[in-house]
């Protein structure tokens, strides 16, 4: 705990991917996914985008290729995806199945 | 005669405090050394210590990690940081957007306010519709978070007796009890909570704060993870200590032949992993009394060979009052970015 400027901004800032500013939540759900240490999960992502490891801790750098990529931004201005439509291609992208959207597919009568 | 340059750095507490080089060199000595004696572990060595005399004593407010060297984070907080404890009223759907897109997380947990599964049992619908509300609008991934607490589950207001009352009256094997029957409730919950997270599609679970009420508190994470990760495919654990010590309230607790009493946190990531868990959360305390140099000093010394041990992902659990951050409520980013900078650095961790 502690105070989100104090704890989460900080730890962002001096030592952190950053999230979806650049690939942060991919690198997390190799971890999840797959127990994957923190380099090699940068590795594998960083294939997987067809950027370099050094790349994918870079805001401007990723901000391009996620928004070509519809994988969600952090400002997601001119039709830029979001949510669930951002969720659909990171798990093409990454090649793995991520809960959310296959119940959403189940739902939504995607399967059929 | 002209004085030694004093820099500045903090006690544990946060208070700020002055130090001569002699003084933080002693102090990071001092923490190395009670580590590895408390652990039974290997020292830092010469150039880590140095290292981290260097980082201490680094120009600037804020230090960070070299382009490269950045790693990912998990939360504890409920989402509801914004909301409980700066007292801006939102929601906890819309905190989870505003830590993907304003904060830079690379996830969050929604987690309820009073935040231990055995209360979350009881609105766990109310509970698991925030979590799919998060899960529509966001793109990182969502954990939902709680304590297993065992403290919960004693009466007056559980279904147990309270070991804490019994084992000053000398009723041992009440006591010890109390605490199994305890264990088996707990589970329960927390696996109930895991199945309606899965039916939306959470990521993952979050057994927050694992070992607070002792060894038997430890054991009902472990036992749940067991029966999460075996019966909710994808659904993953990250399991989060309370402490850096395993407290033997029971005493007679193993998990897979393993007393649990006692374990530090380089042997309990090895039956996190043997639970099924994706994520080890390690924790070592904050001493107040002490300062920054010697608690970083002896928190690098303990997250080094818990990963150095780990064979799954290890986030060091840097929030106050442990992992060299101070127990304080609002947060300085000159020790936290310090503390960031030589767990990374020295420690080699996967996240935060």
């Amino acid at each position: 705990m502690g105070d989100p400027l104090g704890t989460e901004a900080t730890h962002a800032i001096a030592a952190g991917m950053g999230g979806i500013r650049t690939a942060g939540d991919l690198v997390l759900r190799m971890q999840l996914t797959h127990k994957m240490k923190i380099n090699e999960a940068k590795k594998y992502v960083a294939e997987r985008l067809g950027v370099s490891v050094i790349e994918l801790a870079d805001v401007v750098r990723m901000t391009e290729v996620r928004e070509d990529l519809g994988i969600g931004i952090q400002e997601p201005f001119n039709g830029a995806n979001v949510g669930m439509e951002a969720k659909f291609r990171i798990s093409e992208v990454l090649g793995q199945k991520i809960n959310s959207v296959e119940r959403f597919k189940e739902r939504a009568g995607l399967n059929k | 005669m002209s004085e030694d340059k004093k820099f500045f750095t903090r006690m544990g507490d946060g208070s700020v405090v002055y130090m001569t080089e002699e003084e933080i060199r002693e102090d990071i000595k001092d923490g190395v050394a009670d580590a590895a004696s408390r652990g039974k572990i290997p020292p830092l060595s010469e150039a880590e210590m140095e290292r981290i005399y260097e980082i201490v004593t680094m120009p600037g407010n804020v230090v960070g990690v070299e382009h490269g060297n950045e790693i990912v984070s998990t939360n504890d907080s409920g989402s509801d940081k914004v909301g409980a404890k700066c007292g801006v009223p939102v929601e906890r759907t819309t905190q989870a957007l505003i830590h993907e897109r304003v904060l830079g997380c690379d996830s969050v947990d929604i987690g309820f306010r009073d935040y231990n599964y055995k209360t979350a049992k009881g609105v766990v619908e109310h509970e698991a519709f925030a979590v799919r509300g998060a899960l529509n609008i966001t793109a990182m991934p969502i954990f939902y978070g709680a304590m297993t607490n065992l403290g919960f589950y004693t009466k007056p207001d559980g279904p147990v007796d309270n070991w804490a009352e019994l084992l000053p009256q000398g009723k041992i094997a009440e006591a010890l009890a109390a605490q199994e029957e305890a264990v088996e409730h707990a589970v329960k919950d927390v696996v109930y909570v895991a199945e309606q997270m899965h039916k939306v599609g959470a990521d993952a679970m979050n057994l927050d704060t694992s070992g607070a009420a002792g060894d038997a508190d430890f054991l009902a994470a472990l036992k749940a993870t067991e029966i999460i990760t075996q019966r909710f495919p994808g659904l993953a654990v990250e399991i989060g200590m309370a402490g850096e010590f395993v407290l033997g309230m029971h005493g007679k607790l193993t998990y897979d032949g393993v007393r649990l009493a006692g374990l530090y946190p380089h042997k309990q990531v090895k039956l996190v992993e043997k639970a099924g868990a994706s994520i080890f959360g390690a924790v070592v305390n904050t001493n107040c009394n002490m300062t920054f140099p010697w608690n970083i000093a002896r928190v690098c010394t303990f997250i080094k060979a818990t990963v150095e041990a780990a064979d799954i992902p290890v986030h060091a659990n840097v929030g106050m009052g442990v992992c060299g951050i101070p127990m304080c409520e609002i947060l300085p980013s000159d020790v936290v970015s310090r503390a960031d900078k030589c767990m990374v650095e020295i420690c080699k961790i996967d996240g935060f």
